[in-house]
């Protein structure tokens, strides 16, 4: 299992006010913080908080800043693909992009770029319509998205296909259908693309976060997923991301199994 | 019509151990042996690099064995004296290693003292160039004294000591980690403990690439399908990035093929089972050769004669089949 440490993003009231300051220090620290929670990557956004001309530049920052302290890959989360492309162009490990709906213009754009930089790709099962409501379009979305791994020559096992979760609290009708869309995707091709989710986005505005995030990640990695964008220092989340690995038989038991699930 | 081999792709490798240091490295061997580092399943060249070739370890111990008389008839008068013993293992037969056992060491037995014992591995290191395994006497207590000594005696050779258990490992350990050694974690034919064992051994401070395990065999006929599921079980871990379990096996062939009732009892016993001395020979050879095929990459033989048949079965495996 994958955990994508989703902390570093302009969002956040820090890491939005340190980004204008170029302020180097709760970037850095959230680095640490999150590889020692579990990270294998970190994702990096940078939010509203620079305008869109900037972002190129406010991109190859973060990452510096960030490789300055972690050797961990980076997630680049932007719609801004020339920012992504700053960004990638200074990443000492392949690197993530995150992300590329299923519109053709786009394709066009992302795929190529995946390539030229090694890097691996999250795939959205949406296009400019928006977020399908059931399983089916998801997957036919998806299979779009492997096709164009194909034609641009970028192995399966690179793209991450994410089938777009939503709050429970207010399209609860979508939880079943992401769950049916990651068991159908990982049939589309062999070797299988790979799943993501952000998986934070099902529990929006709900008293019980922690515990619906968890249950989910739990229920999703039993139909088929790799790696979620997640809170990569909610300990109870990352012990049952490492418990349900162990009991898909995904990795070997040990006593210590949470301890080595960590060691990065 | 051409056939297109399917073939796999790995997302990591077998970690490779080094055992022995030549005089550049604090040592006084005159090669090194490189263990593991594979990045496929056993001999699939075209799959894959087959980093390192396989070796055998020949056992030599401190005392007389209670071995059969058709391997001692092989030696002829070194037995009970371990110098002599090792250079022809080395010499005639073309061991790659010295696997030592200090089975002298015994209270039940000799009971030689941990000096005693540091002397013997003290000439045996003077005698050949090899890389050295060595060994206690299973006694635990006794081994934690005896290891720490040669651990001492022995230091900068980069030995490979054993045995690391999952309830006494932190004393062999120590001593490895003090005077810069490599341990055999031994695990009893089961995949957690041996996990659990590395991950123990690990958090103590011995890096990843000082361990090798050793998942304890069954010989031909008694088991080795066990020992060749477990072992098969932590090559694909190894394989899929599984660090915990990613270090070079080695295996106790000699101890246990010899142990079979088949390995021991003459024709007029069983009349359909054949010669003794064919029969000896082969369920050594065969429990090596199919160990072999489950990636090991360290085998502690007995009989010279299986041992002569192992290496003509290495080199065979050796060959690109790309």
């Amino acid at each position: 299992m994958i955990i994508i440490g989703e902390r570093i993003n302009g969002m956040f009231k820090d890491i939005g006010e340190a980004l204008r300051n170029k302020d180097p220090k709760p970037f850095q620290h959230w680095a640490l913080k999150q590889q020692e929670g579990g990270a294998h990557y970190l994702d990096v956004n940078s939010g509203p908080a620079v305008p869109t001309e900037e972002r190129p530049e406010a991109y190859k920052w973060m990452v510096n800043v960030i490789q300055e302290v972690s050797d961990l890959p980076l997630c680049l989360d932007s719609t801004n693909y020339d920012a992504i492309e700053g960004g990638l162009k200074l990443c000492k490990r392949p690197a993530m992009i995150n992300s590329c709906p299923a519109e053709r213009a786009k394709i066009e754009r992302v795929f190529p770029m995946a390539v030229q930089y090694n890097a691996s790709l999250i795939g959205l099962t949406m296009d400019k319509k928006g977020i399908p409501k059931d399983a089916e379009n998801r997957v036919a979305f998806a299979m779009e998205l492997v096709a164009a791994a194909d034609e641009f020559g970028m192995p399966m096992e690179d793209l991450y296909i994410d089938p777009l979760i939503l709050p429970v609290n207010v399209a609860q009708e979508h939880a079943p259908e992401v769950l049916e869309a990651l068991r159908q995707v990982k049939t589309l091709s062999n070797p299988a693309p790979r799943t993501v989710l952000g998986l934070s986005n099902v529990s929006q505005k709900s008293p019980d976060r922690h515990l619906i995030n968890r249950t989910y990640l739990a229920m999703a990695m039993a139909v088929g997923l790799d790696a979620a964008i997640v809170d990569a220092n909610d300990d109870d989340l990352v012990d049952v991301a490492a418990t349900a690995q162990i009991l898909l038989n995904k990795s070997i038991y040990a006593d210590s199994y949470l301890k080595v699930f960590r060691t990065r | 019509m051409p056939v297109t081999l399917v073939k796999e792709r790995y997302a990591s490798k077998v970690g490779q151990v080094v055992l022995g240091a030549t005089a550049e490295e604090g040592g006084t061997r005159t090669s090194v042996i490189r263990a593991g580092g594979d990045g496929t399943l056993p001999y699939l060249h075209f799959e894959g690099k087959v980093e390192n070739r396989p070796v055998i370890g020949m056992e030599v111990t401190d005392i007389v064995p209670p071995w059969s008389d058709n391997i001692k008839n092989q030696f002829g008068d070194v037995l009970g004296d371990p110098v002599a013993w090792a250079k022809k293992c080395v010499e005639e037969f073309g061991a790659d290693m010295i696997y030592l056992k200090l089975i002298g060491a015994d209270p039940e037995g000799a009971n030689h003292s941990p000096e005693q014992c540091s002397q013997v591995v003290k000439d045996v290191l003077a005698a050949v160039g090899v890389p050295v395994i060595v060994v206690g006497c299973e006694d635990p207590e006794k081994d934690n004294e005896v290891m720490a000594a040669v651990a001492e005696a022995a230091a900068g050779e980069n030995l490979l000591i054993g045995l690391a258990e999952q309830d006494n490992y932190k004393s062999i350990t120590a001593a490895a980690m003090v005077h810069k050694h490599n341990v055999i974690a031994r695990s009893p034919l089961d995949i957690n403990i041996c996990k659990q064992l590395n991950i123990l051994i690990n958090e103590m401070g011995l890096p990843l690439n000082k361990i090798v395990i050793d998942p304890m065999i069954g010989g031909l006929g008694f088991g080795i399908e066990y020992a060749y599921s477990i072992m098969e079980r932590a090559r694909l871990g190894a394989l899929a990035g599984d660090k915990m379990l990613s270090m070079p096996m080695i295996c106790t062939v000699g101890y246990e093929a010899n142990r079979a009732k088949e390995a021991n009892v003459g024709i007029e016993e069983f009349p359909g089972w054949g010669e003794l001395q064919d029969r000896g020979i082969l369920w050594e050879a065969v429990t090596a050769s199919a160990l072999l095929q489950v990636g090991a990459s360290i085998l502690l033989m007995r009989n010279p004669a299986s041992v002569r048949l192992v290496q003509r079965n290495i080199s065979d495996l050796m060959e690109q089949n790309a």
